[in-house]
């Protein structure tokens, strides 16, 4: 009944976006502007369907109806009830009816937002955001349809993949994943929209993607951060990252949307790179496709690679139309799209915003290159390779050490040109900071040439950053004597974007310091104990109590329980790490024990037992500074809010260049 | 003339970055072998990084878990190889199972892992009876109720 309901929805939902899509054009061209509201209500009828389906799903779920075919592939009796309310999205079919909901849910917030917008950019981009929606609906009733009855009903499912229901980040990744993926759909609706309109020769466009493409990048960066945690969790190899597929795969959009984030201050500020930054929009939006074509067509290797099928045919035919059409339109619209070059000096803010994509789309390239090589090899040279860490380490972080640097060059700079003197007394004196803690790191023992110069360039871009919130405090105090609180909040409330932007990297130099300190500085030894026997690695020392197992309804825990001994030998406290059998799998899923302080992580996993419990083998890894990453990404999903809602200074409804003079003398401090 | 010079210059920077990328991959691409593949290559491989695909020979696996020394032949049907290990072996790690070995071979014709995944490929028999993943933890789970 249910499934019923939910694909009699889907159905009438694809019809609706099809009307959507065919009326658009007409009303335009047939200037027939009130038809407009068809497309609209298009947009916010799909929603509604997508939300009916959506809640039926998870209904079905909760009351395990396993006439539903999804219901019948995840749920289980036994499951408790949080991973059976996630494992929403936790296989193919219902991550993708979760994708069409969240795409139905930003098309519906874009319309809402935008629709009195005079011009036809706004109905264009619903039109388009309704193409993007029609292709998953097409997935929904045809090749991923998570409704299919099933007869006879099963009276018990087999619960969902057992990587996915052994930790709660599992509740949070995900989301945060499509929030960040599918929210690049609007601007690259926004551009798809600038070209149909024809007003691909003002800002517009850019200003009011920015917004939507910086929210995305905020989920996109909590996402990674998340996935990193997660992994880092679950998998029990101490690693946070692995350069996997399915992590390229979502790191590639994050690069080019980062690269987007600058270069559209470039265009508004000195109307140059507009033609460029239409093309990180439509890049954007190809990598998140290209990356769900990577993680559910099963077709790389990778821990991650859940699914496989037929599906991966329809994504590839779906890249193949988008970047065909987007070719075409933007190849054909070039001339009109595309600015002047209108550098000033040197020593300017916008040549290490141009460098600053330059490295991020090189860094995209690589990671995109290797992990598609093996494909490519196998293609034309008929062997079996794989692309490992080593290759990305040595190709990628050079790169990524080298934007570090930048970070710390870009705020001390400003627009348009500067002399030399002011370029050396702006970028000089963070040098000491940069010295201070390259020393640290190779005092602490790094040697590495990277290493040391990731250290070095943390602490020069992190006193470029501050630095910039300490003149501003400073004037403001100057000026109308406010005590340091308050001219901090006021100076952050007078330009939101700019320091909001601040804070962005002052996250993203905490996870490049945790990530730097916790790979050069990691420690790990494993050994078989017996109860009573203890290991010591880097200063930490850890002593098997005992080895046990208990039974839970979904799984068998297998667990060891050690006492964390301090300097002096005393008790400090203890430590489980574990080992779930899930009944539906014969491998385990690991389950190590993190004790967590400001200077790092003691990280435990079983690895192995002895059946009667008589010894244990663990690892041990000593890992510096690696809560310094997840609070990073909490550091930057904060100066993203910070930058998101800043006033309404550039008012998007006047066309042309007007908003950027007003915009430039408005900010006329900088 | 200006548009020339820019154009040259990107054109330089492409060409430099691609054969850095292209060079970057030759140098640390690894190759996936079977044993039959891996023997054939002979002293070529030694020291270099590979991937052994392959399943575990039946009563080839002795750990000792003290020290922490695993040692297991990987055999595709038509060819051999020893294999010894540090570290614990997979939990699930049996005879007969697909496995992928990364590593290198010694020049003692052992290979030597520094990585060992569990293969879930066609390949894989299920398990006997006796052997089931829960006969490994049953009895520890009965010994530790209170």
């Amino acid at each position: 009944m249910i499934g019923l309901i939910a694909h009699s929805a889907l159905l009438v939902s694809l019809a609706t976006v099809v009307f959507g899509i065919v009326i658009t054009p007409i009303a335009i061209r047939g200037e027939r502007r009130e038809w407009l509201q068809l497309t609209y209500g298009a947009v916010y009828t799909h929603f509604l369907l997508v939300t009916v389906a959506t809640v039926a799903m998870v209904v079905a779920l909760v009351t395990h109806d396993f006439s539903v075919s999804y219901v019948a592939a995840v749920g289980s009796r036994t499951t408790p009830l949080l991973f059976t309310v996630i494992s929403l999205w936790g296989a193919l079919e219902g991550s993708i009816l979760f994708w069409a909901w969240v795409l139905a849910l930003y098309a519906a917030a874009v319309v809402w937002v935008h629709h009195r917008r005079p011009g036809n950019l706004v109905p264009y981009a619903a039109m388009t955001l309704l193409v993007i929606t029609a292709f998953f609906g097409v997935l929904l009733v045809g090749p991923a349809d998570p409704f299919v009855p099933v007869f006879p009903v099963p009276a018990d499912g087999p619960g969902p993949n057992t990587l996915l229901q052994n930790h709660i980040l599992m509740a949070v990744h995900p989301p945060l994943l499509y929030l960040g993926y599918v929210g690049m759909s609007v601007p690259f609706a926004f551009a798809i929209g600038a070209i149909l309109s024809s007003e691909g020769a003002s800002n517009d466009w850019a200003h009011l993607s920015r917004r939507w493409m910086l929210a995305s990048w905020a989920f996109l960066s909590a996402a990674i951060i998340a996935g990193m945690w997660w992994s880092y969790e679950v998998l029990g190899w101490g690693g946070y990252w692995a350069w996997d597929p399915v992590e390229n795969a979502s790191f590639l959009p994050w690069l080019t949307a980062t690269a987007y984030l600058h270069s559209v201050m470039v265009l508004e500020r000195r109307n140059m790179l507009r033609l460029w930054t239409l093309n990180l929009c439509v890049s954007t939006f190809v990598l998140t496709i290209f990356g769900t074509f990577l993680t559910r067509s099963g077709i790389l290797s990778s821990v991650h690679a859940f699914t496989t099928g037929n599906i991966g045919y329809y994504f590839l035919a779906f890249i193949a139309i988008v970047l065909v059409a987007s070719l075409v339109l933007v190849a054909g619209n070039s001339e009109h799209v595309r600015t002047k070059a209108n550098l000033g000096g040197v020593a300017s803010r916008e040549t290490v915003f141009l460098l600053n994509n330059m490295f991020l789309t090189a860094v995209m390239l690589t990671v995109l290159i290797g992990t598609l090589y093996p494909l490519i090899a196998e293609a034309m040279r008929g062997v079996k390779v794989s692309v490992g860490e080593p290759f990305f380490n040595r190709m990628a972080i050079p790169a990524m050490v080298a934007l570090i640097f930048l970070m710390g060059v870009g705020p001390a700079l400003p627009w348009g040109s500067t002399t030399w003197e002011e370029a050396r007394k702006r970028l000089v004196p963070p040098l000491a900071a940069a010295v201070v803690m390259g020393a640290i790191a190779v005092v602490a023992g790094a040697s590495g040439v990277y290493s040391i110069l990731a250290f070095a360039f943390v602490g020069y871009a992190a006193v470029g950053n501050l630095r910039e919130y300490w003149v501003g405090m400073s004037a403001r105090r100057r000026a109308h004597g406010e005590n340091h609180a308050i001219a901090l909040v006021r100076l952050i409330g007078g330009n939101r974007r700019r320091y909001g932007g601040y804070l962005a990297h002052i996250g993203i130099l905490l996870v490049a310091l945790g990530v730097a300190a916790s790979s050069t500085f990691r420690s790990e030894r494993e050994a078989t104990l017996f109860p009573g026997e203890s290991l010591t690695v880097a200063g930490h020392t850890v002593r098997l109590k005992s080895v046990w197992g208990r039974e839970e309804p979904q799984r068998s825990v297998i667990g060891a329980t050690m006492d964390v001994l301090g300097k002096d030998s005393s008790v400090i406290g203890t430590i489980h790490p574990r080992m779930n059998f899930y009944h539906v799998s014969d491998e385990p899923v690991p389950t190590p024990d993190v004790r967590s302080s400001i200077r790092g992580d003691l990280y435990v996993n079983l690895m192995a037992f002895e059946s009667i419990g008589a010894n244990a083998t663990v690892k041990v890894i000593v890992e510096p500074l690696v809560p310094w990453i997840w609070f990073g990404g909490l550091v930057i999903v904060i100066g993203a809010a910070i930058g998101m809602f800043h006033g309404g200074r550039r008012s998007p409804a006047a066309g042309g260049r007007a908003p950027l003079a007003r915009a430039a003398s408005a900010d006329g401090t900088e | 003339m200006k548009r020339a010079w820019v154009l040259g210059g990107a054109a330089v920077i492409i060409a430099v970055f691609a054969w850095l990328l292209f060079g970057g991959l030759e140098k640390n691409m690894v190759f996936f072998l079977t044993p039959q593949e891996l023997l054939a290559k002979g002293t070529e491989v030694v020291g270099v990084p590979v991937r052994l695909g392959g399943q575990v020979k039946p009563g080839s696996v002795v750990w000792d878990a003290k020290a922490l020394d695993l040692r297991f032949t990987v055999t595709d049907g038509a060819g051999e190889m020893p294999v010894r290990s540090t570290g614990a072996p997979p939990q699930m790690f049996r005879d007969g199972m697909g496995v992928i070995v990364e590593g290198r071979v010694g020049a003692g014709g052992v290979f030597d892992a520094t990585g060992l995944m569990v293969k879930h490929s066609n390949e894989y028999q299920a398990p006997k009876p006796g052997e089931e993943a829960h006969e490994k933890y049953k009895t520890l789970i009965q010994q530790s109720a209170p």
